[in-house]
């Protein structure tokens, strides 16, 4: 069943196939984030409560939740890189670490941002931003965790456990709002009702959603592509490629 | 999957399942410490079983009480009343309140307990929902009049 998969556990294959999907993502992101922010900057309406300052959820809610999806995507390719010992996966969850970690960074310097003019605060310790905190410093730990061994298959396993690990933190974060009493309001999008959002604001922040999506999807395989040239700097087909160029 | 396979994937699932039932009893124990507020009613009635002291410094949310705001006409004093459900706590404050802050409008304040149900607040931080809509919906749906600062009358 999964054995179209396995021509990808060869560094060779899978850095062809990074090379082919790259343009397209980046394309992708490019065309979807200019449409979804100059309609959301620009063209959506005003809340009715915030005003304009509500506009930074078009950038605030993409990367928020996808700075959870990307964690959840670093923790399968870590579960087949330590149960199945293939190479590729730790080598893409050495890739997606630091992808994630920027995308969590963004999500708390906007919500940052958000919070001054609206709550009156920059920070406060509620469960939704304190989970979220500790998810940055899981990428953290991962990245730093990966870098500190100087055998990269010893380095790909405690990584790849780490990164497991942090997966208990996912839900803790998505009913961190429902579970206790926080300042941060509850989920407008990611629940099974319906979005308690205008469609003239959802569209644009959907086109964003998409957008951020294939923005991380592109930079996880740029960063890919360079790990594998890398930890593959003395084969045959990397010097090839060098000596191509 | 093969025996080892079989064994490292059993290996991980113990793992992962006792760090999650460590950070859910962890969790469960802190639970009461983890809320960020007290609403007016816990204030109150207690919650789980203990009641806050006067003296103790505490956070409070709730929804501010509709014409219980009061600005005193001279300094920034204001004092209002929030509640939740149904027992009103008085919040008294000196200072600018957030643009959010309005009748009707859910808030957090950080304050010490003067007496049962006073408090006297040196921060107030206004929370708001998760329905985003233009203004003319909001008008339609909620009844909500939203006028720009520059055009509102002076009070």
């Amino acid at each position: 069943m999964w054995k179209w998969l396995h021509p990808y556990a060869k560094t060779e294959r899978l850095y062809q196939l990074s090379s082919t999907l790259l343009p397209w993502f980046s394309i992708a992101a490019l065309l979807l984030l200019i449409s979804g922010c100059v309609w959301g900057l620009m063209f959506a309406p005003a809340d009715y409560q915030q005003g304009d300052a509500a506009r930074i959820m078009y950038i605030h809610v993409p990367s928020a939740i996808l700075s959870m999806s990307t964690y959840a995507a670093m923790a399968i390719a870590a579960l087949i890189g330590i149960v199945w010992q293939i190479r590729t996966a730790d080598m893409a969850v050495a890739a997606i670490a630091p992808t994630g970690a920027m995308v969590t960074f963004v999500a708390l310097f906007t919500g940052a941002a958000w919070g001054k003019p609206m709550w009156g605060t920059w920070w406060v310790w509620d469960a939704r931003l304190t989970s979220e905190l500790i998810l940055l410093f899981m990428y953290l730990g991962v990245i730093a965790l990966y870098n500190a061994f100087e055998d990269k298959q010893q380095a790909g396993r405690a990584a790849g456990i780490l990164a497991l690990v942090g997966v208990i933190n996912l839900p803790i974060i998505h009913y961190s709002v429902e579970w206790w009493n926080t300042l941060h309001q509850g989920a407008s999008i990611t629940k099974l009702s319906k979005p308690s959002i205008d469609p003239a604001m959802l569209w644009p922040l959907l086109i964003n959603l998409l957008g951020f999506a294939c923005l991380i999807a592109s930079l996880s395989l740029a960063a890919l592509k360079n790990e594998i040239i890398r930890r593959e700097k003395h084969r045959p087909w990397v010097q090839q490629l060098v000596s191509d160029i | 999957m093969n025996p080892r396979r079989k064994k490292r994937l059993f290996a991980l699932s113990a793992i992962i399942t006792i760090i999650a039932m460590a950070v859910g009893l962890m969790l469960y124990a802190l639970n009461q410490n983890i809320d960020l507020f007290y609403t007016p009613s816990e204030i109150l009635k207690g919650k789980n079983g203990q009641k806050p002291q006067p003296g103790q410094r505490l956070k409070i949310g709730g929804m501010v009480v509709v014409g219980s705001v009061q600005r005193h006409p001279e300094t920034l004093d204001v004092s209002f009343k929030l509640t939740d459900t149904g027992p009103e706590v008085t919040v008294q404050y000196h200072g600018l309140l957030p643009d959010l802050f309005r009748e009707g409008q859910g808030i957090v304040a950080t304050g010490v307990l003067q007496s049962a149900s006073v408090i006297k607040a040196d921060e107030v931080l206004a929370k708001h929902d998760e329905e985003y809509m233009p203004p003319e919906v909001a008008e339609a749906v909620k009844g909500i009049k939203h006028v720009k600062p520059e055009q509102a009358g002076a009070y």
